[in-house]
C-alpha cells in the first residue's frame, strides 16, 4: 500500500495578501506559487538553482524559489514581480527594462527583474560582491563606493539570458541606480 | 520524489533526538532539496533547523569569532567582523554560487554541501561509490577533466565544491558539533575525509551530530589574504582550482603563512610545503614560484585534468601576488 502523502498548511503572504495552502510537503515554493496561488509571474527555467528564472523575494532577500521547499518558509513574507507595477503604473526597474531594451523572449525578465530591485539595495547597504575585491582595498570594510558595471554583473551573475541582453540589463539597472529611482 | 516526514525543530537537543530517530538536519536546502528532487538524496524524514537559535556572528574572548550554523553566506561575508578581520572568508564565500543561493545558504549547510562530480549528481549513472557504495567509479574512467589531483583513491576522485571551506582551512578555523553524545569541537583539518575505502563518508561527522557554529581564532592575515577561484566562465561556476592564501609580514619578512588549494581533492588541501616556502622570505616572484613548485609537486592527475597542475601552480603565484600587494613586492 503507498503511504499517504503527507499534506500541510502553508502560510504566505503574497505581495501583501495573505495565503493559507493545503499543500503537499515536497511542494517548492515555485510550484506554490505557480500552481496553487496562480501567480505564473515567476518561472520555471531550469529547477535546479542554476538560471535564476524563479528569482522572489522571501523576507526581503533574493533567493531561488525552486529550491525553497514551501513548508520551510512557512509564515514568511513573499514579494512576486506581480506585486511591482503599481496598477498599470510600472516599477522604475521594469520601466527601465523596456526603455533600455534589456529583453527578448522575456522569459527571464521576472527573476531579472527580482534580482536587479535586489542588487540595488544590497549595494545601499553597503553589501560586498566578488568584483569589490578588485577596487580599492577599503571598500572590502566600508562598501564600494562606485557601482561599476563589473558590480552590476557579477552582482546579477545568477541571473542567466539565453537570449543574451545582458548588455541592457546592465543598462537598464544603471540607469536606475544613476535616478536614485527605487520604489523597492 | 519520495515522501517524507517533515518536523520544524525547536530545540538543538529536539533536532538532535529527530535525527537520532533517522531524520536528516535540513536549513538553507540549496543543496538537499536539489538532490532530492534528482533521486540522489530519499531521506524519510527532514527537521528543520531553520528556527533554532544559531544565527548569530560574535567575537570571542581570545580575539577570534564565533559563526553560528545558520548564518546566511551573505550575512558572514558582509558580517563587519568577517570584513575587517577575516576578508579572505568574505571573499572566499562571494566567490561562490550567487546572490540569491547565498542568502539562502548557511555555514553548516556550506561545509556539508556534497560534490558536484557529474556521476554523483545523476542516478542514471550506474557506479558512483559516494552515492551507491560499491558500485564502482565512472569518472576515473571517464568524464574527469573537473576531478582531483591530490589523495583521490581507486574509489572516487570527486573534490568538495565549498569556496568557504577553503578559507577556512587557511584560518585554521573549529567546527562546533552536538550530537547525541554530547558536544564537541573538531579542527577543520581533521573534519572533512579523504575517500579511501569510504567515498560515501565526505566528513568525519558522527550519525546524528549537528554543526552548531564554526569558530575562528585571531587571524594574522586580515592585512594580505586573496582568495582565487578559476573556473570555466568569470561567475556562477564551481572552482578547476581555487586557492587561498594569507601571508602576514612583517618588516619585510613573510613570519607566517598559509596556503590551500581547493577544487583539487575531497578535502581543502593545505599546503605545509608550500607554507614552509614561504616563512623566513622577503615576498617576491621568486619566492612565490618556489611555493607554487611545492604546492603541486604531489600532484597525481588523471587522464584528463593534467592541466588543472600548471592552473593551481600559477594560481599560487597570482594569489600570493595579490595578497603581498605591490608595496610589499621585491623582485
Amino acid at each position: 500500500m503507498t503511504p499517504p502523502v503527507p499534506t500541510r498548511p502553508i502560510r504566505l503572504t503574497v505581495n501583501g495578501i495573505a495565503r493559507e495552502i493545503n499543500a503537499d510537503v515536497r511542494s517548492s515554493l515555485l510550484d506554490l506559487l505557480r500552481e496553487r496561488i496562480g501567480l505564473t509571474g515567476t518561472k520555471k527555467g531550469c529547477d535546479h538553482g542554476l538560471c535564476g528564472a524563479c528569482t522572489v523575494e522571501v523576507g526581503h532577500r533574493r533567493v531561488l524559489s525552486c529550491l525553497t521547499l514551501a513548508v520551510s518558509v512557512d509564515g514568511a513574507d513573499v514579494h512576486t514581480v506581480e506585486g511591482f507595477a503599481d496598477g498599470d503604473d510600472p516599477d522604475p526597474m521594469q520601466r527601465a527594462f523596456i526603455d533600455h531594451d534589456g529583453f527578448q523572449c522575456g522569459y527571464c525578465t521576472p527573476g531579472q527583474l527580482c534580482s536587479a530591485r535586489a542588487l540595488l539595495r544590497e549595494f545601499a547597504d553597503g553589501e560586498l560582491s566578488a568584483a569589490s575585491f578588485d577596487g580599492d582595498p577599503d571598500d572590502v570594510a566600508a562598501g564600494p563606493t562606485r557601482l561599476t558595471d563589473a558590480e552590476i554583473r557579477e552582482r546579477m551573475a545568477g541571473n542567466i539570458c539565453r537570449c543574451g541582453a545582458y548588455a541592457n540589463i546592465v543598462a537598464a539597472i544603471r540607469s536606475v541606480h544613476e535616478a536614485g529611482d527605487r520604489r523597492s | 520524489m519520495k515522501a517524507f516526514d517533515y518536523h520544524r525543530a525547536e530545540t538543538v537537543d529536539d533536532a538532535v533526538g529527530q535525527a537520532r530517530r533517522g531524520a536528516r538536519y535540513y536549513a538553507g536546502g540549496t543543496n538537499l532539496f536539489d538532490l532530492m528532487k534528482r533521486g540522489v538524496e530519499d531521506p524519510g524524514a527532514l527537521v528543520d533547523i531553520g528556527s533554532l537559535p544559531l544565527d548569530t556572528v560574535r567575537s570571542t574572548d581570545s580575539g577570534g569569532v564565533l559563526i553560528g550554523a545558520l548564518v546566511s553566506n551573505s550575512a558572514v561575508a558582509n558580517h563587519p567582523l568577517v570584513r575587517t578581520s577575516y576578508p579572505l572568508l568574505s571573499q572566499a564565500i562571494l566567490s561562490g554560487a550567487t546572490a540569491q543561493i547565498r542568502n539562502m545558504a548557511t555555514v553548516g549547510g556550506n561545509l556539508l554541501q556534497r560534490t558536484r562530480c557529474p556521476y554523483f549528481m545523476d542516478p542514471a549513472f550506474g557506479a558512483c561509490n559516494k552515492r551507491v557504495p560499491g558500485s564502482g567509479c565512472a569518472a576515473r574512467v571517464g568524464f574527469n577533466r573537473e576531478h582531483a589531483l591530490f589523495g583521490a583513491s581507486p574509489h572516487c576522485v570527486a573534490v568538495h565544491p565549498s569556496d568557504l571551506a577553503v578559507a577556512l582551512a587557511a584560518h585554521d578555523a573549529v567546527v562546533h558539533l552536538h550530537g547525541p553524545a554530547g558536544a564537541r569541537a573538531l579542527p577543520i583539518a581533521e573534519f572533512f575525509a579523504l575517500p579511501g575505502e569510504r567515498p560515501e563518508r565526505d566528513t568525519t561527522v558522527a550519525a546524528g551530530e549537528l554543526i552548531t557554529g564554526v569558530e575562528l581564532p585571531a587571524s594574522p592575515y586580515g592585512a594580505h589574504s586573496w582568495y582565487l577561484k578559476v573556473r570555466d566562465r568569470h561567475s556562477y561556476a564551481f572552482a578547476l582550482v581555487s586557492v587561498a592564501v594569507g601571508l602576514h609580514i612583517d618588516d619585510g619578512v613573510v613570519t607566517s603563512a598559509a596556503v590551500v588549494l581547493g577544487g583539487v581533492a575531497a578535502i581543502p588541501w593545505r599546503v605545509p610545503a608550500a607554507e614552509a616556502e614561504l616563512v623566513g622570505q622577503a615576498p617576491g616572484p621568486h619566492t612565490f614560484a618556489a611555493a607554487a613548485r611545492a604546492a603541486v609537486t604531489d600532484a597525481q592527475p588523471l587522464p584528463q585534468n593534467g592541466f588543472k597542475v600548471t592552473l593551481a601552480a600559477n594560481s599560487v603565484v597570482r594569489a600570493l601576488t595579490r595578497a603581498a600587494g605591490r608595496s610589499q613586492l621585491r623582485s
